[in-house]
């Protein structure tokens, strides 16, 4: 087999390299800087040029090497390479080739562009893993355009009521994403610590994103009415709140399809979007790898795998330890320390 | 249908009740008519009969959505909704319809006369002209369930800011049993006729839980005690030569319980008595286990053995109406003494009996007598203010329930499911265990009790120890033991463990307690035998 799957994660033999591993290894090939694909622990990493910051900023000194987009490297005997996932700055899918045989990790992934990331370029392979975290016909996300009206609507109403707007969002992609969408004309834009620091990152490596101001225990409030407020999930109806004021708040994630999620959540509003496939994008995906066998790891698996079966594929079903989306976890940002 | 989906659109999207009031209120104020009368049927829970089954609705859907069944089936559970599912599988709308609610639920009835073929092209042409909200709102139209986030008395609330009626007025003029097609917005909000409906019962008045101690409340003379029932809540009207039972849900029980037509031959017309169903051990002249009630609730038409195995009398405490005269504005101590009157008269055997009062000098002696509740088959206390008037709803401060202790067991997790609706994505529904030597025996599920931040810490352990699979239940390691509090125990032949709790919850998760240590099969038994 091209790749294994393992109880440390996806293994490459002919390489003796990880995708994305859980487990402590000598050699990790990370597709993104999310920490259920990118943790701390392994002897050397490779990643891409552009996911490189975020890691670094996150994982701390590791011993990383990077790469651009396409770039074939040989390890061992396989012949490696990185191709864009779509699904924050920076994600790749990882194509692996041993004799002749193609195989694509795809970690995660979304189809279309977001006007934020490297935009996702279908892989032809033999074989294509992939994630499942919205694979049921129910998730169709809101078309980009309609979302950023939404959300300035929203948050140009909330202004006008005295509230400000408290969107929980995913510090990395998610958080920059909305950022590109919002109208600063509206008001101020303010973050929690946590956004603020992977959108620095993010601004540094040269993506150009509105101004935002961090909250601080100094910071004056008065002097930013009618704010938007981005701030991780679960900051969202904690103490932290509780300068802000009155506020509307919203969640900005694939669940929010779902009204039993959005009620759950007891936020005021709910913003379909997300830096996963949905169902449709799930499907095209796939069919544009041309690949005849298909394993599905994080989200529904077994019912997408035995859709995939029903539409011809060869499927199956890994476990594996990423989380794919999830609005209980907060995206941990401390140090590796602190993890 | 348009205006009705933007009010939903706004009911949804807070969580404040004043802004849900508002957002009903202004509903109110500008919807015609026909749409307001079918909005408070509709909150009400009466709904139009349905016309086309949920099995139909899911395979037009699923083949609308160009998807196999088992797919639509599989999605079902992780929304928790049916109408919902429909609404998110299919492809968007391609075309816009300009009609009303109770246009639409026109159309609706009319597709009774139909044949198959003409209700499924009629469905799919209105699936196609609705946009996403309007789309939900019409599937929970077809399917019938309808629960909004709105309580009947937010509602009411709103038509009382909308009308200017006086709240408690309106929540009475709502009661009964009328439907859109009985009564005109004008017969049943502006210019109700009260003689025109005899069975409309009185709004129920509902107690609290006592939280602090009873001697905050006052002297104990000030207070009329009884025992708190396990039956079912409710309102006996005889009226115009008639009689009705109403429970608290507003649901007619009258022919699930004929024992009480016997009432007729005693009690006079224009008598209303509010009360506790109870299945009645005439011999023991106690109350039968709830359990033995249970089967009579489902019922429309009772058997006869039924009938004699499972007798039911009303457990009368209050006094709503006397002589056709509304005695509700009346101090309890007079409605009771009223009430006390015609029980005494009452031959033995009727199927009515005065909820006997606990006599009691002191608050010590009343707490003495709550202790014994279970052993009389009783829940606990009621406290009730002798001078107060019987008011509507759930109000503070003149009505008390004074619950004993729950019983509680120290119980091993053993399956796991998620939950639906709210918490579809939360394994929320959990499968508990005693140990019957080295063997782990289930006995009660429970759903409740945790916080959601428990819950996800509870959910993201479950995923990562599965031991096996039963379609969407999850096996997990027998690691996790919680205290299961409940209220009474009975014992079941249906039940693998031999017992079944009655309102069983997760009083605490035993983080502290390792699995060797939770309760046994043994112990169960003991309970049973001492309170089942």
């Amino acid at each position: 087999m091209v790749l294994e799957f393992t109880e440390a994660g996806i293994y490459c033999p002919a390489g003796d390299a990880y995708i994305d591993p859980w487990r402590p290894v000598e050699r990790a090939l990370i597709t993104h800087g999310h920490s259920d694909h990118a943790r701390w622990g392994h002897r050397a990493y490779l990643a891409t040029e552009a996911a490189a910051p975020v890691i670094r900023h996150r994982l701390g000194d590791i011993r990383l090497q990077t790469t651009p987009y396409g770039e074939v490297h040989r390890i061992g005997d396989a012949n490696i390479s990185f191709h864009p996932a779509g699904h924050v700055p920076g994600s790749a899918q990882i194509r692996v080739e041993v004799g002749g045989e193609v195989w694509v990790a795809s970690g995660d992934y979304k189809v279309v562009d977001d006007g934020l990331s490297e935009p996702f370029e279908p892989v032809r392979c033999d074989t294509f893993i992939t994630e499942s975290t919205f694979g049921l016909p129910i998730y169709t996300w809101t078309p980009q355009d309609v979302l950023a009206e939404e959300l300035n609507q929203w948050w140009a109403d909330s202004a006008a009521q005295g509230k400000r707007a408290v969107l929980g969002v995913y510090a990395l992609g998610k958080a920059q994403r909305i950022l590109r969408l919002l109208d600063p004309s509206i008001g101020p834009i303010l973050t929690h610590g946590a956004v603020e620091a992977v959108t620095q990152v993010l601004r540094d490596q040269g993506l150009s994103l509105p101004d935002t101001v961090q909250i601080r225990a100094e910071t004056d409030l008065k002097a930013y009415p009618g704010a938007m407020v981005l701030a991780p999930p679960s900051a969202l109806g904690t103490h932290w709140m509780r300068k802000l004021g009155p506020v509307s708040t919203g969640f900005a994630s694939g669940w929010m399809r779902l009204r039993g999620v959005r009620r759950r959540r007891a936020a005021d509003r709910g913003f379909i979007v997300s830096d996963h496939a949905d169902w449709d994008g799930l499907n095209t995906a796939i069919a544009e790898t041309g690949a005849s066998r298909v394993y599905v790891t994080h989200g529904y698996t077994a019912q997408f795998s035995r859709w995939l079966s029903d539409q011809g594929y060869e499927a199956g079903i890994v476990e594996t330890e990423y989380g794919g989306e999830t609005l209980d976890d907060a995206e941990p940002e401390g140090t590796p320390d602190e993890r | 249908m348009k205006r009705f989906a933007a009010m939903f659109t706004r009911l949804d999207q807070t969580n404040s009740t004043k802004a849900k009031t508002e957002a009903l209120a202004d509903y109110f104020r500008d919807a015609t008519e026909a749409d307001k009368l079918w909005c408070i049927a509709l909150l009400s829970g009466r709904r139009p009969r349905r016309t086309i089954t949920t099995t139909k609705l899911r395979e037009w859907a699923a083949e609308r959505a160009g998807i196999p069944l088992w797919l639509f089936e599989a999605c079902y559970p992780v929304v928790g909704d049916l109408s919902e599912t429909i609404a998110l599988v299919l492809p968007p709308n391609t075309r816009d319809a300009e009609l009303s609610l109770a246009e639409w639920i026109a159309r609706l009835r009319a597709l009774d006369a139909e044949d198959e073929e003409a209700r499924k092209t009629a469905i799919l042409d209105a699936w196609d002209s609705l946009g996403p909200v309007e789309r939900f709102v019409f599937n929970k139209l077809l399917t019938g369930g309808w629960r909004m986030g709105v309580s009947q008395k937010l509602m009411t609330r709103a038509l009382a800011q909308a009308t200017g009626i006086d709240e408690a007025e309106l929540t009475h003029r709502l009661m009964g049993d009328w439907t859109p097609d009985s009564v005109t917005w004008q017969t049943l909000i502006e210019a109700p006729d009260p003689t025109a409906d005899l069975s409309r019962p009185y709004p129920f008045y509902l107690a609290y839980q006592l939280e602090d101690a009873p001697e905050d409340l006052g002297d104990v003379s000030d207070w009329l005690a009884e025992r708190k029932w396990d039956g079912i809540r409710g309102q006996v009207i005889l009226r115009g030569g008639a009689h009705w039972l109403w429970s608290r849900g507003e649901d007619l029980m009258t022919d699930r319980f004929p024992e009480l037509a016997r009432l007729r031959d005693f009690i006079p017309e224009g008598t209303v008595i509010d009360g506790e169903v109870l299945a009645w051990d005439a011999e023991a002249a106690r109350p039968l286990p709830f359990a033995r009630l249970q089967p009579r609730i489902g019922r429309k038409t009772v058997p006869k053995k039924l009938l004699k195995e499972a007798p039911v009398i009303v457990m009368a405490y209050d006094l709503l109406e006397w002589g056709g005269e509304d005695w509700r504005d009346r101090p309890l101590s007079e409605r009771r003494a009223q009430l006390e009157t015609l029980a005494s008269d009452l031959p033995e055997g009727a199927p009515l009996r005065l909820s006997p009062s606990v006599e009691a000098d002191t608050w010590a002696e009343l707490t003495e007598a709550r202790s014994i509740s279970r052993e009389i088959g009783a829940e606990g206390l009621m406290l009730k203010r002798r001078a107060a008037p019987y008011l509507a709803g759930r109000k503070k401060g003149d009505w008390w329930k004074w619950k004993v202790d729950p019983l509680t067991i120290d119980a091993v997790m053993i399956y796991a499911q998620a939950g639906s609706g709210r918490r579809a994505t939360l394994y929320t529904d959990f499968t508990f265990a005693v140990w019957d030597g080295d063997a782990l025996v289930p006995f009660t599920k429970a759903y409740s009790g945790l916080t959601d931040a428990e819950f996800r810490k509870i959910t993201a352990w479950v995923r990562k120890n599965t031991t096996d699979r039963f379609g969407p239940v999850r096996a997990v390691k027998p690691h996790h033991v919680f205290e299961i509090a409940f209220e009474g125990i009975q014992e079941s032949p249906r039940h693998k463990s031999g017992v079944a709790l009655r309102f069983p919850r997760m009083a605490r998760w035993r983080q502290d307690k390792p699995v060797s240590e939770a309760n046994t099969l043994d112990d169960l038994k003991a309970m049973l035998a001492q309170y089942g």
